[in-house]
């Protein structure tokens, strides 16, 4: 633990990383840029996430890191180890008595409270990439506002499938001002972005960006008005758990056509077993 | 009357050398101005100029816009020029892939002008680039095809569609028909003819093809070395070309 300085990162760059944190916050959605480190694990696992978290850790925080909405897969593994020992802060796997979250790719089922801070991996900032390469047109269309571009996207999938078929990192747009990307959390748990309690962080460690969204902001999904917004996720109940609210991932097991739906929320559907709450699949 | 687009003084120059110099005319609405003259003599820069892609030297460029009356679009702030290109004005590029986003379909292409000025209703997007297919002779069902398994005249066409669907008042076109072999051009020039006759659009039009001004200009201005060397109606300049080089130019044509 003496080798490192707390959580890692050198006071200087952690001084860095919350100016950068401050500025998100004050607007929100936002792309700030960050000097960003090299950290000792590679681009795409959670980089930008990492120094977030590294940066708003004190000793007093109890962390958890949900990778896919597990506790118990190698990113959150790795991640929740390396602050164990970079840090010396306490671990958890329950969402309620978290006080720093970092995410992969989803939001936890149970309601955020005040004083929790959630910290977002994010692999590409720019909602505007995929539809505009040049870095110097889509800040010019953030800072004019010009985001007809975005809904040329969900036209393109309305025309091809019939339904706004993206179904993660779905484009928001944050107090009626900056369309922003939510990194790629299922469509599902977009409403949970609005008017949370938690302060919501995002750090994409490769693009050197960070924004935020601070606690009960307004965010709306952008859509068209004949055809509006959808949360969706798989029509089926938990097979652990019975949970009908949660989101679920499908997992083959066999290889005669066998499936079951578990929660995608470890912790969530362990709370819900425990509760007594049994699925048709529960052994 | 007011000048739909008034031209006074541009000139842009690029290290020692002149774009182009001191070019003023006035465009009244309804009004075709067919800018001719050969490659390097400045017919590019100053529509660039004009359209507010390049910012010239000096000079101004005063357009009547709805609500404001004149305003010199090369001062105004840039937020406000975007819009009137979303809006009042139309850029139709010589090359189609330049002005069409090729990885997206012939509706989204149409469409990403009514988006940018806020529709947000599927139905009525899709509905009005349909209508706009139709009018620049795209069959219908090709609404979801992309640009690219498109031809060349086709794509021009479907540029054309994409910079009309908000009404504009006034289009630049930078060599429209440039690329196209001569049927095809002759029946995009005969397309754009009725048009601009049925929208009462106000055109500039950059080319060397002196049959495009012939069709479509109802003014011409000759251009040589950046300085416009004669200016008139365009049978006057064609039939009876007064300046050494507009005569040249005319003579250079096989039948005009």
């Amino acid at each position: 633990m003496t080798e490192y300085n707390f959580a890692y990162l050198d006071e200087q760059t952690k001084r860095m990383i919350r100016r950068a944190i401050l500025k998100g916050l004050a607007i929100p959605g936002y792309q700030v840029p960050f000097a960003s480190r090299e950290m000792p694990m590679p681009y795409g696992w959670g980089t930008g996430g990492v120094q977030v978290s590294a940066a708003v850790l004190t000793p007093q925080d109890r962390f958890k890191v949900i990778d896919q909405g597990a506790d118990d897969t190698t990113n959150a593994v790795s991640i929740r180890a390396f602050f164990q020992r970079t840090a010396g802060v306490a671990t958890t796997t329950s969402t309620g008595d978290a006080t720093v979250i970092q995410t992969r790719h989803r939001i936890p089922e149970d309601t955020l409270s005040e004083g929790q801070i959630l910290v977002y991996q994010v692999p590409i900032p720019e909602p505007l990439r995929f539809l505009e390469p040049r870095e110097s047109e889509t800040r010019k269309m953030h800072s004019l506002q010009e985001y007809g571009l975005m809904h040329v996207k969900l036209y393109e999938d309305i025309s091809r499938h019939g339904h706004i078929a993206t179904s993660y990192a779905y484009p928001v747009k944050v107090e009626g001002r900056y369309v922003m990307d939510p990194s790629p959390i299922p469509k599902f748990d977009n409403p949970k972005l609005g008017d949370m309690a938690a302060i919501q962080l995002f750090g994409a460690g490769r693009e050197q960006r960070i924004y935020a969204l601070p606690p009960y902001t307004q965010v709306v999904s952008l859509d068209f008005e004949d055809h509006p917004f959808e949360a969706s996720k798989a029509d089926h109940p938990c097979g652990m758990c019975a949970a009908t609210d949660s989101y679920l991932d499908e997992l083959i097991v066999d290889d005669a056509g066998g499936r079951m739906f578990v929660c995608s929320d470890t912790d969530y559907c362990e709370a819900r077993q425990a509760a007594g709450h049994k699925g048709k699949d529960a052994a | 009357m007011t000048p739909l687009l008034s031209v006074q003084g541009i000139t842009k120059r690029y290290g020692m050398h002149f774009g182009c110099a001191d070019v003023s005319f006035d465009l009244y609405p309804g009004e075709v101005m067919g800018i001719v003259g050969e490659s390097g003599s400045g017919k590019s820069t100053l529509l660039n100029c004009m359209a507010g892609h390049l910012p010239p030297d000096a000079g101004r460029v005063v357009f009547d816009t709805r609500t404001d009356g004149p305003r010199d679009t090369i001062t105004m702030s840039e937020p406000e020029r975007r819009m009137l290109g979303r809006t009042d004005w139309a850029f139709v590029h010589q090359h189609a892939r330049d002005g069409l986003r090729m990885g997206v379909s012939a509706g989204g292409n149409v469409g990403e002008r009514l988006m940018a000025v806020g529709e947000r209703h599927y139905g009525n997007i899709r509905d009005k680039a349909t209508d706009w297919l139709g009018r620049v002779e795209i069959d219908a069902s090709r609404v979801d095809d992309r640009p690219t398994t498109f031809s060349g005249g086709m794509q021009q066409r479907l540029q054309i569609a994409r910079n009309l669907v908000t009404g504009p008042r006034l289009v630049f076109m930078d060599e429209p028909t440039g690329g196209l072999d001569v049927s095809v051009q002759a029946r995009l020039l005969d397309l754009l003819r009725g048009l601009v006759r049925d929208m009462g659009l106000s055109a500039i039009i950059v080319t060397h093809d002196l049959a495009v001004v012939r069709l479509l200009a109802d003014r011409l201005m000759v251009m040589k070395s950046g300085r416009v060397v004669e200016a008139g109606l365009t049978d006057q300049v064609l039939d009876d070309p007064q300046h050494a080089y507009s005569q040249l130019l005319v003579s250079s044509v096989l039948q005009v």
